[in-house]
């Protein structure tokens, strides 16, 4: 694909779509790497537009909400029960969740 | 993949070659009540997940809130370790999947830590003293625990499959991180340990985590690279997880140290990754290659609002900070009048904080010191806990001391009286009367067993009339029997002698 001309702002490859495609560990098929590409970078584009505006003095916005230093008294609550933790569980054993052999630690 | 296998080089041998460069990542486990964003207890050792709640099990709708006294904990920690404190600072979602978190992302801080830029003294063995400076510490949350299924002795390699007890997801974590350590050269081993060590101190001194590496509340990762010997340079790192004592820490640097050597000396590349340090054969072998800081995709958490400690706020904190622990160590040192080596052995055995206590409640120092050195440190390694562990209080060690001092109790009937509190017979008085331990001070029933014990052996009354003091002894020794080892052996001595003038 080629970007639009007088496009700014980074273009993004087949490459590094596979690289986010593994991170967030989604199935993407090779017609869907151009597609996602084509679709991503025009949206990096489009956000890169509040660069344009926002100068040095505005600090980027993380937060709506004008609030800081919102704080829980260090006391216990009651949580959930085993039985309740494990209820929505696809597999438990022993109390415990059961998860499918974990890939990819050593290879 | 098989990768080519390097032979160790001799410790001289690289220490010649090579100058080490060392970073120490230290995990502290805060003993809050409370986890980091949630109301769920911190207990250690509950059933797996009974200690959960839908925040920490990342269920969808739940919200975190901070735990105050974790953030206070974790700046007091930066105030010790002589870091600035961020005026302002966020929490950060570190993106990856693996099933120890169930949010799919830690909470955590990234460019912004809580506290950062400080130093640690560190005093080794010799007495020097070795600075290392403090990259940052930042607040997070703890994982949960994994045991695999299936595989080779609980590894997780080849298991069929994993169970995950989420109780210890989300328990407050302080990650305290170091500058590069450099010109360590031989020591560097040594220095690695003593840090971890004062670390540790420091940490437990100030009363926000009990700091055990046994049951994982101080976790120490060793960041170790090699460069060529005076080149100034930086060699690719690797990072040894799983070093659960300070000896492991010593011995991870000097094994990765050792190994790093072979691979560069055959012209080989040390690869950077994570590897797992073996307790046994106190070696290190691979684990995962490192992912990139990108590809956690760290973005500031949208669920909590910013901290911005204010300046009253810090002070108030730092008023709040303990002598330091080496200070301290030095203070009662010189209180105590302690040599080196018996101040060693004092903070080896654990016992300073109890004899410290011991003697607040108005034993003297001596005294103190020598029944948590030697008799209740006898009575804590037969049950093989630690020493602060042993059901008595300093308070009761005073006691027995006082009637010790008084002539009440003789040494042997104190211990017996020290035994009884140990078996939960109660309190110190409680015991000696139940027991019958205070010393005989009739005199008139002394008398009469030393009249008694005379009679029964006229051919000693005969030695010590004709000169031979010392087999008073005997005698003595039939009283102590006679009366159940209550009387005053000096008292019975004396006793003895006059009727024997």
């Amino acid at each position: 694909m080629s970007a639009d001309p007088g496009a700014t702002g980074p273009t993004l490859g087949r490459d590094e779509v596979a690289h986010l495609a593994r991170l967030a560990r989604l199935a993407v098929t090779e017609d869907e790497l151009d597609l996602f590409a084509r679709q991503l970078d025009s949206i990096i584009e489009w956000v890169a537009k509040v660069g344009e505006i926002a100068a040095a003095d505005v600090p980027p916005t993380s937060h709506a909400v004008p609030l800081q230093n919102v704080f829980r008294p260090d006391e216990l609550r009651p949580g959930l029960t085993q039985e309740q933790a494990l209820a929505g569980a696809p597999a438990s054993q022993d109390g415990r969740f059961r998860v499918p052999r974990i890939l990819g630690e050593e290879q | 993949m098989s990768a080519p296998v390097y032979d160790l080089v001799d410790f001289d041998e690289v220490v010649e070659k090579f100058d080490p460069a060392l970073g120490l990542e230290v995990h502290v486990e805060l003993s809050t009540k409370t986890k980091m964003f949630c109301g769920c207890p911190t207990t250690f050792g509950a059933e797996p997940n009974t200690q959960v709640c839908p925040t920490c099990l990342g269920l969808p709708g739940s919200l975190p809130v901070v735990n105050k006294a974790a953030v206070e904990a974790a700046i007091r920690i930066g105030l010790a370790l002589n870091c600035s404190i961020a005026p302002w600072c966020r929490f950060a979602r570190k993106n990856y999947f693996y099933p120890d978190m169930p949010k799919n992302f830690q909470t955590s801080q990234y460019d912004e830590p809580i506290a950062f830029d400080g130093y640690l003294d560190v005093v080794l063995d010799d007495g020097e003293t070795f600075r290392v400076g403090i990259e940052r510490a930042h607040m997070e949350e703890d994982t949960g625990k994994s045991v695999h299924i299936g595989g080779a002795d609980g590894r997780i390699h080849g298991a069929e499959y994993s169970l995950l007890d989420y109780n210890r997801a989300g328990v407050p974590l302080i990650e305290i991180v170091t500058k590069p350590i450099l010109g360590t050269r031989e020591r560097a081993p040594e220095i690695a340990r003593a840090y971890v060590t004062a670390l540790r101190d420091l940490i437990k001194a100030l009363g926000v985590s009990d700091v055990r590496m046994d049951q994982g509340s101080l976790r120490c990762d060793v960041n170790l690279s090699l460069a060529p010997r005076g080149s100034g340079e930086l060699g690719t790192r690797t990072e040894t997880k799983n070093v659960n004592s300070l000896r492991s820490v010593e011995r991870a640097v000097r094994h990765e140290m050792c190994r790093q050597a072979g691979v560069l000396l055959a012209g080989g590349e040390v690869v950077q990754e994570t590897r797992h340090f073996l307790e046994d054969t106190a070696s290190t072998r691979p684990g995962r290659r490192k992912e990139t800081s990108e590809d956690y995709r760290y973005f500031p958490e949208p669920d909590l609002v910013p901290i911005a400690p204010s300046e009253e706020w810090i002070e108030e904190l730092r008023a709040t900070l303990p002598e330091l622990p080496w200070a301290r160590r030095a203070r009662l040192q010189k209180e105590w009048q302690l040599s080196d080596e018996e101040l060693r052995d004092l903070v080896n055995a654990g016992a300073l904080d109890l004899i410290e206590a011991t003697v607040a409640a108005g034993a003297p120092a001596d005294d103190a010191r020598a029944w948590w050195v030697a008799y209740l440190t006898q009575q804590a390694n037969a049950r093989e806990i630690p020493l602060d562990e042993l059901p008595i209080t300093p308070a009761q060690v005073a006691r027995v001391i006082e009637l010790v001092k008084s002539g009440e109790l003789t040494n042997k009937l104190a211990r017996e009286a020290v035994n009884g509190v140990l078996a939960g017979e109660g309190d110190v008085d409680e015991v000696v009367a139940k027991r019958g331990l205070a010393v005989v001070s009739d005199e008139g029933e002394l008398v009469a067993a030393v009249e008694a014990a005379l009679a029964a052996q006229p051919d000693v009354v005969e030695k010590i009339r004709g000169g031979k003091v010392q087999a008073a002894g005997a005698i003595v020794g039939a009283v102590m029997k006679a009366t159940g080892g209550k009387a005053d052996a000096k008292r019975v001595r004396e006793l003895i002698l006059e009727r024997c003038s």
